[in-house]
Parts: structure tokens; sequence; C-alpha cells
């Protein structure tokens, strides 16, 4: 039976290449972006000597807060296959209620609580439009992106609001121990975040949720009501972000307040290496993004780039970071 | 010896090493034109990755040796195979169901006058194709329309108008009813009269016996020995795949219960109002229950009904002596009565999470502390005696589902039902897609749940191990129960009398 034709010697085609390459991948997975933005700071630190002084520093992480803030909203939702696109509108009606309660002597101390409730309030709504009538979240955002940004203005009767006198004031402007409160209440939902993500039933159920839909319901997730939770939670966070960006600015506009935040905070998690498919993600990926995004406006404004590059380059790297995302997703192992 | 023409495909001593992992190990194959050659192994023997080395999707080690008809070849990419006349038809059809049948076929090399595409050169290509084949569609039928056979048709016309001279083709049957399947069978009876050489990959015995002039088995990366085919017999195949003898295949040790018990379950007149039911049965404590019909019989769509993944329009479910409604899965789960999905992948795990989230997730919120904290050591308990008693492969609970073989995804979706502590378990095709040693836990496993006392609700399409393991079937046919049989009446030829409608041939859906 054996035939003896194929004398040929064997040519080495076969290389081993392979095994470097994995290597490499691996430590990529791990680290996600975390060596973009290292990178990022010592290039800055080289061009400028005034970026790693503390308190450049303590502006990056200022300029960083309320974006992280949304972006932590945002991973929820991306990771479960979702988009919230309403944060930005949320945002401004959210800063507009603070603002208008503020200035109603009685019912003052009530500014921060009304902002939170009506961001509440919107994230309720976007859920359960999305999972009772299972509208797509894309379709049912970028309506509530439009309507509530009229909300907004209807709120101020479209003019700026100001209280120059604002009790909450100190959020936005003061610090602890030389921390800015705007970094301490983003950090502190950064944790939270993680908490409910990685330690929490909950947090299961939404990366189950975003990984696999069918199997999630048919394992007895009952997964309209984790999509309420989840919009909710974007909604609440956008309305601190609201409470937030007020305090900084005394002040709060309709028209103008929030514009294409939403787009700053997609980015920040995307660049954090959450799939935009779902199910795979992390808050800490997250906290990497916004800081990226936040080094980059800063660094390009100290080494003086003019305004208009400085958008071209922070669209380059966030197309760059999906590339890499990308990469590292075809790297996982296949049987 | 110098008149027989040389074996169109010879691999020799052709290793694969995953890192740390050696996946082939010097692994030889010898196939000749015009023969259907079986190739059989357990999950994670090696079949998938000498196929995947043939057709170019992955490299072998050097050191191995490849020729084709006589010449010396080395096959480093896809493209390489193609040219070579290697196809493959996968498990998972690989076909753009948006487009036509035509565009599918030409797809990746679509004829072009001009750098327009030449639309009507690929249809009659196409058409001429799918003549050959007895195709029951045309060129322009749209993919998504047509049924999983009718795409198997696609993927092998697209092989054909390749040139293929090797076609591989993995587990064809998997999705087909037997009337699809015995066209199918016919159909690579006329290839191999035309000279092709057909690399058969299959788990199930009877398609061998019937197709193969010989077979070769894979053991743990390992390449075993050949049969003729007047050597093939399930014994000695079982005996080489798996190592052991297995002549405790079916073994029934629980007893049967006493028609003086209350069911468990009592389905009475459900119906979804579109053409299931209204169906009515109970289920008793203890017993082993086979729902046989052929593919499209509705047995799938009334088990999602009773567990509640579709809305029923009518009918009651009782179970425990209570009439329960539900309308979600978790409701059904709550009450003590799980589904096992017959699409592991898509509709069952979650191929990026853990083993250990897998198997914990339905029992995560009762065993969690305050605020819905997870409570990490319980989880790891459950799944560590998972992983025992299931007898699951894998180095550690922390790895991701999606790289473990088909039987022991299986055994994982297994464990996540059996941490609920069940009382009725619907079971959709258990075994399938699954390697003989898995197979065979499952079986224990399911007669070890009936001797618990639990009651199982097993679907199936392999008609021997229904007849092996039921002690009572119904049989469904049209969307309806139409039979059942119990005890000595219960035999491969009843069923399929039954299923079918009696001996008028009546057409399969």
């Amino acid at each position: 039976m054996m035939t003896q034709n194929g004398m040929v010697r064997q040519t080495a085609t076969q290389n081993q290449s392979s095994s470097p390459v994995k290597h490499t991948r691996s430590l990529v997975r791990a680290l996600g972006m975390l060596p973009v933005l290292v990178v990022l700071c010592i290039a800055f630190s080289l061009l400028s000597d005034r970026f790693l002084a503390v308190n450049n520093l303590v502006i990056v992480m200022q300029q960083a807060s309320i974006n992280l803030v949304l972006a932590c909203g945002m991973t929820f939702v991306i990771l479960t296959a979702g988009i919230d696109l309403s944060i930005g509108s949320i945002l401004a009606a959210a800063a507009m209620a603070a603002l208008i309660v503020s200035l109603d002597p009685t019912f003052s101390m009530l500014a921060i609580p009304s902002a939170l409730l009506v961001g509440l309030g919107f994230g309720l709504v976007n859920g359960l439009l999305i999972s009772a009538i299972r509208l797509p979240p894309f379709i049912v955002t970028l309506g509530a992106l439009t309507a509530i940004r009229g909300v907004a203005r209807l709120m101020g009767k479209d003019t700026t609001v100001f209280n120059t006198d604002l009790p909450y004031a100190v959020i936005g402007n003061g610090s602890l121990l030389g921390v800015p409160w705007l970094v301490i209440i983003a950090l502190a939902v950064v944790v939270l975040s993680w908490v409910l993500l990685r330690r929490t039933v909950l947090g299961v159920h939404i990366y189950a949720i975003g990984g696999n839909p069918d199997a999630a319901r048919l394992t007895g997730i009952r997964v309209g009501r984790v999509l309420v939770f989840v919009y909710a939670v974007s909604g609440l966070l956008a309305g601190l972000g609201g409470a937030m960006a007020s305090a900084r600015l005394y002040a709060a506009n309709g028209l103008q307040l929030g514009q294409a935040y939403e787009l700053d905070a997609i980015a920040a998690v995307i660049l954090g290496g959450t799939s935009f498919v779902g199910g795979i993600g992390s808050v800490w990926g997250t906290l990497v993004g916004a800081l990226i995004i936040a080094v980059l406006t800063n660094g390009l404004i100290l080494t003086g780039v003019p305004d208009v590059w400085q958008y071209i380059v922070k669209g380059l790297i966030i197309i760059g970071a999906v590339a890499l995302d990308r990469f590292r997703l075809e790297s996982g192992v296949r049987t | 010896m110098s008149t027989l023409p040389p074996p169109i495909l010879e691999m020799r001593n052709i290793s694969k090493t995953f890192g740390p992992i050696r996946a082939l190990r010097d692994v030889k194959l010898t196939v000749w034109p015009g023969e259907v050659h079986a190739l059989m192994g357990e999950n994670g023997a090696g079949k998938s990755t000498l196929m995947k080395i043939l057709s170019g999707a992955q490299k072998a080690d050097p050191g191995g040796r490849l020729t084709m008809n006589g010449k010396e070849v080395s096959i480093t990419s896809p493209a390489d195979a193609r040219r070579l006349g290697v196809a493959v038809i996968y498990q998972e059809l690989s076909l753009a169901p948006n487009l036509t049948v035509a565009e599918n076929v030409g797809l990746g090399r679509e004829a072009r006058s001009g750098g327009f595409i030449d639309r009507k050169t690929m249809r009659a290509d196409c058409a001429s194709i799918l003549k050959r084949l007895g195709a029951p569609f045309g060129p322009d039928a749209i993919v998504a329309e047509l049924s999983i056979a009718q795409r198997q048709l696609v993927e092998i016309a697209r092989a054909l108008s390749l040139d293929a001279r090797i076609l591989v083709m993995d587990e064809p049957t998997t999705a087909l009813s037997s009337r699809e399947t015995d066209k199918l069978f016919a159909l690579v009876r006329q290839l191999q009269s035309e000279g092709l050489a057909i690399i058969y990959i299959s788990h199930r015995m009877s398609e061998v016996y019937e197709l193969a002039d010989r077979c070769s088995v894979l053991r743990d990366g390992s390449y075993i020995g050949t049969l003729a085919k007047a050597d093939i017999s399930s014994r000695t195949l079982v005996k080489m795949m798996v190592g052991r003898d297995l002549s405790d295949f079916y073994k029934k040790e629980h007893q049967e219960h006493s028609e003086a018990i209350r069911p468990v379950l009592d389905v009475e007149r459900l119906t979804d109002g579109k053409g299931i039911g209204p169906c009515s049965f109970a289920l008793y404590p203890g017993e082993v229950v086979g729902l046989a019909g052929l593919v499209g019989a509705g047995r799938t769509e009334l088990a999602r009904l009773i567990y509640g993944a579709d809305r029923s329009a009518s009918g009651s479910i009782t179970l425990n002596g209570d009439r329960i409604a539900i309308r979600e899965p978790a409701e059904a789960i709550r009450a003590g009565l799980v589904y096992l999905t017959e699409d592991r992948k898509a509709q069952g795990l979650f191929l990026d999470m853990s083993i250990d989230d897998n198997v914990n997730i339905s029992v995560m919120g009762r065993d969690s502390g305050p605020l819905g904290m997870r409570r990490f050591s319980k989880a790891r308990e459950r799944v560590t005696r998972a992983i025992g008693s299931l007898r699951i492969r894998a180095y550690s609970p922390k790895l991701a589902v999606g790289g473990l073989s088909g039987g022991n995804q299986q055994k994982v979706l297994l464990a996540r039902l059996l941490e609920v502590a069940p009382k009725v378990l619907i079971l959709d095709e258990p075994t399938r897609g699954v390697d003989i040693g898995a197979k065979s836990d499952i079986y224990k496993l399911i007669d070890r749940l009936a001797a618990d006392g639990a009651a199982v609700l097993m679907i199936s399409s392999e008609l021997p191990e229904v007849v092996g393991l039921a002690d009572r079937v119904l049989v469904m046919r049209d969307g309806n129960i139409v039979g059942s049989l119990k005890g000595e009446q219960i035999s491969q030829e009843a069923i399929i009398e039954i299923a079918t409608g009696d001996s008028q041939g009546q057409e399969a859906q």
C-alpha cells in the first residue's frame, strides 16, 4: 500500500513564529490601554515641563472627572451591548434642575437630590422603552438625546440660569487634603461600579446579557429588569454629572451644557477595551480610557497644538484604539 | 503495486502543538480517490485540528509530510488548499444568508467582466452545478430562505465549483432529519462515483457503517488505526476511540415508577395557538420519558412553551400539585423545572465567561449575601464538586468555557441545571455533538437523576438512546403528541412509524 512516490525531502515551510506573537498578545490583553496612557504621559512630560507639575496633574484629573462619571454609566450600558446617547442631554436637564431648585431658599438643600432624581427618571424611561417595548437602544436614546435637550432648554426658558451663591459649590471647586471633590466623587463612582460589576450577582448578569442574551434569559436572568437597571444607572450618573458640572460653573445653559458629552464617554469606554458588542470589559479600563482623553486634551493644549488639530488627533487615537480592540479579540484561542 | 494509482492524499507524521499542549502526535491518514473515509474520535481527539491543517487554516509543526497524487505538497494557507482541490464543509455553515445561492457559490472569486461582477456567468455556472446535485432550488434563491439541508447543498456546490477533489464533511447530519440525511447520503455516493474522495467526520456509528469504505480513528491526538469496511463494528470502533469497553452503554439502574404516585409535572392542553399543541401529558417522579419525532415536529417548541421561553396561548401546567403560570424561564427555574437547550453555544453558554460563573449563574442569586454580593467561596465549592462529579476535563474552573471541547461544554451546561436541584428536567438533545465518553457519562447522569427521584423529559433524535434510556416515549408529529409507547412496545421501528404517520412516506418537515 505504501507508495514511495513522495521521496522529495521535506522543505521547511512551516515556521514557529506564532508563539512570541501569542505572548505579546496576552500581555496586551492583560494591560489593556495602560501602556498607551503611560507613553502619552512620558511624551507630554518630555514636550512640556509643565505637564508633570502636581497642580497640572490635579487639573487633568479634574477635567477627567465628569467624563469619568458618565463613562462609568456608559460602561454598564455597553457591557449589555447597548448604547446611551442621551446622557449629555440628561446632564444638562439635571444641571438645570439643580440650579433652579438651589435658587429657592426653602428647598435649596434639595438641589443635588433633584439633579439625581431627574437623571434617574430619564434613565428609567429609556430603560423601560428598551426592555418593555423592545426598541433598539440606539433609537430610543437618540430620540431621548433630542427630546431631553428640548426639556433642558424649556426648564430655563431657553436662557442661562445663574446662582452665584450656590449652596453646593464646594463639590465643584473645593478640595479635601488637596484632592478636588470632583475627583473624589469620580473615583468613588469608579470603585462602586467595580464592586457592582465584579462582586455582585447583578454584575455577572450584566456581563451575561452582553455575552449571550438568549442564553441569559434561558438561564433564568430577568433580562428586562437588568436592562432597566443599566439605563437607570446611566441616567443617574448623568444626573450626578449635571450636579458636578453646575457646581463648577455656578450656572447652566440648557442648550450648551453637555453637548457631545456622550461621545467622550463612549470614547473612554471603548478606549478602555470594553467590547462594543457587549460582555467583555471593565471599569478599570474605562478609568484608563477617560484619563487618556483628559491627558490628550491637556497635553495638546500645553504643547501648543492648535484647537483644530486637537480634534483630529483625538479622533485618530480613538480609531486606533478600536483597531487594537479587534486585534485583542482575534487573539482569543479557538478550538 | 505500481499499477495502483497513488493515494489522492497522504498525510504522515503530522504533529501540532499549541504551547504546552500537543493536539496531534505523528498522525497519518491515507485517502484514495473515490473513497468515503470516515474519521472518528472523541471530541478533542484531534480530528478538527487535522482537518484544519489539511485546509490550511492551521500550520502543522515541521517534520510532517503531505503528498497528493504522489507529489509532495505544502499547504500553508486556505488558498493553497483551495488550489490543490481541498474543500471543507464545516458544522457551522459559512454562507452569507442575505445573498443569493449563485452569489454564495461564487463568493470570493466572482466572475468579472471589465471590473464588474459578471452575474450572468456566475448564475449559469451555479445553475449547472445545482442541476448536477439535484438541488430543488435555483441560483437566485436567497440563502436565508433555505433549510439547513439546502444550505449544505449550497456549500457542496461551492466546493464543486472550485473543482474540489477532496471534500471534508464535518458532522454534516447534525441538524438534518432522517429523510434529509438519506438524501445527503445519496449525494455523497454520487460524488464518490464521480471520483471525489470524501473525508467524513461523524459521531454517529450508523452513518459510518452505512457510508464509509474505511475508517480511521484518532484518540488523544494520536493515530490509533484504520479499519476496512468489513472490520467496522461498533464494538471495535468504541474500543479504539475510548480505549476501553463500553459494555454497559445504556444501563438502566433506576426503578420504574408505580402509577399510584402523583405526577410531578402535569401539562394540560398547552398550546401556542400557532401550530404547537394542544398537548397534554404527565411526568412522574423517577422516570425518564423520551420525546421523539422528526426534526420540525415541534419537540423543542413544546419544551420552550413549558419552560416559559415562549408564550403559550392557553393550557395549564401543574407542578407538584400546584397550578403555576410560567411566563419567564426564571419562574420555571424557581419552581424546580429546568431546560437544557439543544443549541448550547447560541442559547446556553456564556463562552467568554469562566466555567465557575457558567455553572453558578442560575444559583448565584440564592447563594448571595446582603445587597446581592456574591459568595465566591460557595461558588467555588459548587463548581469544584460539579467538575468532580461530572468528570469535566479542565485545568481550572477559571478557564473560559469557549475553550472546552463539546462534551465538556455540555457537562458545564448540565452542571448549571443540576445546581438548581431540579425536580423536572427537560433535556433537548443532551448528547448532540458530544463524544462517546461524554455520552456515556451523560447517560449515567440521566439514569442517576431518575433514580434520585427527578423526572426527566428527554428530547432526542438519536433513536438508540431513546430506546435505551426511556421508560416511556411520547411521539410528536406536526406539533402534537400523536402517540405514546412504554416498556416492551418501545422500539426504533415503532417510534418511526408513529413519527412519520404510518407507513405512507409522509413529507418530513
